[in-house]
């Protein structure tokens, strides 16, 4: 009897309730496609930070009597490249300039484009109609022409491939957080805020930031992969980094002549290229899905 | 119908006008002026002022801006540095070879974009459902420029199959439908397909998972109509917006095939917008983006008019 009256007292227990992002968290750790792109992304991170310490040789040494050594070769565990520097060694440090230049333009995007959306969205009016057809002109071209647009005309060097990719994606992510701006300022809560007596900055810096920062940064995430792809793409076309650095897209430029030689180490710069655009790009569709809270 | 498509053309017009001006502004924006790419270095004070006079770039920039846009609508985009050619003749001559890769790369995508999407939609969270959602994910994150070396690596330099670059055997600059120039364009058109590939792909799936889950597809079987039936059904009832990404596609492959062209060495405005880069052409450099560009807009334009005729419901504000 007793027995049963404490089965019944023992109720399974309540889980403390996580916050959202918490929560956002638990969903991703359990996603393992996300997970194992979040992975090889740190790997490559890592790797290029402590490029100095995992690299076995010396980036710019090569030696002309090693040139185009295939994948094995003694000493060269992934070849020479055209100067008969390391190919492992020079993928690895290559990692820097390719992230720098990936990431950068949609991280600067992503400050100066939330800040246009998120100002023009809650102004409201006239002047929304004005940035946003100002945004419009934006979108008539297809990035990679506007990427190679302005960086053509800016002429080539790291500086200028960044600054050409990160006006290319201001107008995307603009565009995307001014549409949240737009639906959140007419919620019950804004409106409560505003009747109490709170002041514009604070509305937008409680309300309306704590809500367009997440989406807005998940869009972002998802940029990185394309902004990879196209600024690895600029330094390919000649624009962007120049040798000898060691860049991917740069890479595969210059071990473009030993495609009849040294096939599968001309195309390793690039299978670099397509590795961390991919786990971007999964990483960003897990997040996604992570952050989409279905009631 | 025809007053949506006035309010079209009266919305396209500030875009395109907008468009013009960051063509206009682009050459402004190199460092130092236009001509200073083409001056000898020991050209005097005085000879670069005539220079500049002669050219109209001593006026206030938006009197050239008006003096440019007049000569853009009589069709006159200047002359090339490099060739002292007019630029409209040497854009024109590459936009129908960009034109044919582009649409033959968007047909290939879009058959078999719309292949799979049908069925990943059909077959939600089945194997061939992943695998689709697979190859709709690598058509997306592929650098394409790699995977047209790839290509060129695989049945050039390997196998021998196809041709590596160019347009055609005689090396001349354009493609022309016959046996010989077919096999020039396999490999770069397949290159290219893969972007649209993935996202209409992409889009597909949505639409008919969207489709199938509504209520008259259910109204449709109760009645006893034949899965094949249903089937054209949720054709019909997806085409408008396939469609439309396909157009859009095309614009995008136009606008975005310098890498793929560079590769391939395909003479098309990628082709034409490196070389450009690369003399510092500046007049080149404008003209293309300027037509590129004004295409995608009217690509737009068109693209919105057709789909909102094959499906009314979805006039845009």
């Amino acid at each position: 009897m007793s027995a049963i009256v404490d089965a019944r007292i023992a109720l399974p227990k309540i889980k403390a309730s996580r916050g959202y992002w918490a929560s956002v968290g638990h969903r991703l750790m359990r996603d393992p496609v996300a997970m194992v792109a979040l992975a090889i992304i740190l790997l490559i991170v890592l790797a290029a930070i402590f490029a100095p310490f995992v690299a076995p040789a010396d980036p710019f040494r090569g030696s002309m009597l090693r040139r185009l050594k295939p994948i094995g070769f003694p000493g060269y565990p992934l070849g020479a490249d055209e100067l008969g520097r390391d190919m492992l060694t020079r993928l690895i440090y290559g990692g820097r300039l390719s992230l720098f230049i990936g990431v950068m333009p949609v991280l600067l995007a992503f400050c100066i484009g939330s800040g246009i959306g998120v100002f023009a969205g809650y102004v409201g009016g006239r002047i929304n109609t004005v940035v946003m057809r100002v945004i419009d002109v934006f979108f008539a071209f297809p990035s990679v022409l506007l990427a190679i647009a302005l960086s053509g005309a800016l002429g080539a060097g790291i500086l200028n491939s960044i600054v050409s990719l990160t006006i290319v994606f201001i107008p995307q992510i603009a565009r995307v957080s001014e549409a949240v701006t737009t639906q959140i300022r007419t919620r019950d809560y804004v409106e409560a805020a505003r009747v109490s007596g709170a002041s514009a900055f604070t509305i937008v810096r409680v309300h309306v930031l704590g809500n367009v920062l997440g989406p807005v940064f998940v869009y972002a995430t998802s940029l990185i992969s394309v902004s990879m792809i196209l600024a690895s793409g600029l330094s390919f076309l000649g624009l962007g980094v120049k040798p000898p650095e060691p860049e991917w897209g740069l890479m595969l430029n210059t071990l473009r002549t030993a495609i009849y030689t040294q096939p599968l180490v001309a195309a390793l710069p690039g299978a670099m290229i397509f590795i961390t655009s991919i786990s971007f790009n999964l990483f960003s569709d897990g997040l996604r899905s992570a952050m989409e809270v279905k009631q | 119908m025809l007053l949506y498509i006035l309010k079209r053309i009266v919305y396209v017009t500030p875009v395109a006008l907008g468009v013009s001006i960051f063509c206009f502004l682009l050459v402004h924006l190199a460092p130092g002026d236009p001509l200073t790419a083409i001056m000898p270095v020991d050209a005097t004070a005085a000879q670069q002022a005539e220079m500049r006079a002669a050219y109209g770039f001593d006026k206030p920039l938006p009197i050239q801006y008006g003096i440019w846009l007049w000569k853009v609508f009589h069709g006159d985009l200047g002359n090339s540095i490099a060739t002292g050619r007019p630029v409209l003749s040497e854009v024109s001559r590459a936009v129908g070879n960009s034109f044919i890769l582009a649409s033959v790369a968007t047909l290939i995508g879009f058959t078999f974009g719309t292949f799979f999407g049908f069925v990943a939609g059909y077959f939600r969270d089945s194997v061939l459902d992943k695998i689709a959602s697979a190859v709709a994910v690598l058509g997306v994150s592929v650098p394409h420029y790699w995977l047209g070396i790839v290509m060129v690596i695989i049945f050039s330099a390997t196998l021998g199959w196809l041709p590596p670059t160019g347009a055609g055997p005689d090396g001349s600059g354009n493609w022309r439908p016959d046996p010989e120039h077919l096999r020039y364009i396999i490999l770069p058109a397949i290159t290219m397909s893969v972007i649209p590939m993935g996202i209409i792909s992409r889009t597909v799936r949505a639409l008919v998972a969207d489709i199938l889950a509504q209520e008259f597809v259910q109204a449709l079987r109760a009645k006893g109509l034949s899965e094949w039936g249903v089937f054209k059904h949720v054709v019909t009832n997806a085409a408008p917006t396939a469609l439309a990404v396909m157009g859009l596609q095309l614009g995008y492959l136009l606008g975005g095939s310098i890498l793929i062209e560079t590769v391939f060495a395909w003479p098309g405005t990628g082709f034409l917008l490196n070389a450009a880069i690369f003399q510092r052409d500046l007049p080149l450099l404008q003209g293309t983006i300027l037509v590129l560009a004004m295409f995608f807009v009217m690509l737009n334009l068109v693209v919105d008019v057709l789909q909102t005729t094959l499906d009314p419901r979805i006039q845009r504000g």
